[in-house]
């Protein structure tokens, strides 16, 4: 239920500092396109940014860096074993 | 697609499987607080390359598995209410109160419709101005903003037929007092990744502060399996600390344009947990400035206390006390399809996914 997936901007409709009006961005996702609400995404996002959207709602919008950053956590992760995880025998 | 598939590649993930297994240095209990984390834990398999040593078992966080039977009850009595029409998520359609389910009721009539968004509920409303839509508000931290902006739009558009009955859920406090049992004996939290977008992963500092391993992680398998290492590591080193392995959606300090929506639409209020019981300030409740889109206080809406289905054993699953195969009418009387508790029936819930992917494990 807590589902969330990254989805492209296309298109963005509404001021971030005006709830009296709608709050909309056109998003596609593996070539749909539908509508979704940024009433409560944390920032503003640009045309071409990715959100995360939940339940129709923009959650968060990604920053390049951010995802840069994520990916090569894990990459060293995979790459690099920190010594303390090494087991007694183990030259691997 | 980006942000997923390099998440899932195999030449990432193969390599953190090999870390995984030599990670457990000293036996590792888990708790994976999220239904969604269940879900992909078991879709991707990861349960059967554990390393020994290593067991996980589910908490509390699949909304309409905890959304108690005196809710559903009161969930039913609105929809029959003639005039009433419910819009709900899908996956609360089956889900058995006391005497059936919503999908019974609109066998006898009653108006449920399935929505994807709450904005769809208030559309709803704007197409069918003779009936009163209800949005039936089951969720946590990462729905519940979505759920107050819609009312606030319905506010400034003065739309006088659209209400929400709000059982919306926070996940700290409630997930700390069940830490307090000593039976459980967790070491270690895999922490919600999008309940955390929304809350940040600074919220699980007070778990930190009594012992536990925090990692804050994805769902895709490179999210999931390195989450596993990092705890091990953690607990394996007794340096318990909150570990942030999902910059790309969750920040330490939340998404705070969602926190003050929030904020001004709802407050805190004591709430009923399937299997918890009633959890002081763990519900969020519409407030008096917005009390006319408050479905309880319209249609005066009492919750009748209810005993839970004979035999189920939803209520300790979801505190990690027992796992489904030990549940006398798992895979019996209680399947997808005729399910008792609702474990069974939600697409995130432990039964369904130890009947879905865990049978032969």
């Amino acid at each position: 239920m807590c589902l969330a997936v990254p989805m492209k901007v296309e298109k963005i409709e509404g001021d971030p500092d005006d709830f009296t009006q709608n709050q909309i961005a056109v998003v596609n996702m593996d070539g749909v396109s539908r509508k979704i609400r940024l009433d409560v995404v944390d920032r503003w996002p640009e045309v071409g940014d990715y959100v995360i959207v939940h339940a129709g709602f923009a959650i968060h919008s990604l920053i390049e860096e951010e995802a840069k950053k994520n990916i090569e956590l894990i990459r060293e992760m995979a790459s690099h074993m920190p010594e303390e995880l090494l087991l007694a025998g183990d030259d691997s | 697609m980006k942000y997923i598939d390099e998440y899932r590649d195999s030449s990432l993930v193969k390599p953190l499987v090999e870390k995984l297994k030599k990670s457990v240095t000293k036996p590792v209990r888990l708790m994976e607080v999220c239904g969604t984390h269940t879900m992909a834990i078991f879709r991707n398999g990861i349960r059967s390359i554990l390393p020994a040593g290593m067991e996980i078992v589910s908490g509390p966080g699949c909304p309409v598995c905890v959304t108690s039977a005196s809710h559903m009850d009161a969930f039913i009595a609105m929809a029959e209410i003639p005039g009433v029409r419910v819009a709900i998520f899908g996956d609360l359609f089956r889900v058995p109160g006391s005497h059936g389910s919503l999908a019974n009721a609109t066998a006898r009539g009653a108006l449920v419709e399935v929505v994807y968004s709450p904005m769809d509920a208030l559309e709803l409303a704007r197409n069918n101005p003779e009936d009163t839509v209800v949005f039936l508000g089951v969720g946590f931290e990462t729905t519940t903003p979505g759920i107050a902006a819609t009312i606030l739009a319905a506010y400034h558009e003065d739309i006088d037929n659209f209400c929400v009955f709000s059982t919306q859920k926070v996940i700290p406090g409630p997930l700390e007092a069940l830490m307090q049992d000593p039976q459980l004996n967790i070491n270690g939290l895999l922490c919600p990744g999008h309940v955390s977008a929304i809350i940040g992963a600074g919220a699980y500092q007070p778990f930190v502060d009594q012992g536990l391993a925090c990692v804050v992680a994805g769902f895709e398998p490179a999210d999931l399996v390195n989450g596993l290492i990092l705890l091990a590591k953690q607990v394996g080193s007794n340096t318990p600390q909150v570990e942030n392995i999902y910059p790309r959606v969750v920040s330490w300090d939340g998404n705070r344009r969602a926190l003050a929506m929030v904020d001004q639409i709802f407050e805190p209020t004591d709430m009923e947990w399937r299997g918890l019981g009633v959890i002081e300030n763990s519900g969020l409740a519409i407030r008096e400035k917005y009390q006319k889109f408050d479905a309880q206080k319209r249609f005066d809406i009492e919750l009748v206390p209810t005993e839970e289905p004979k035999g189920c054993l939803c209520g300790e699953i979801l505190k990690g006390q027992t796992v489904p195969p030990q549940c006398p009418l798992f895979g019996s009387r209680c399947k997808p399809s005729t399910p008792v508790g609702p474990c069974m029936v939600s697409s995130e819930g432990t039964c369904a996914a130890y009947y879905k992917y865990g049978r032969d494990s």
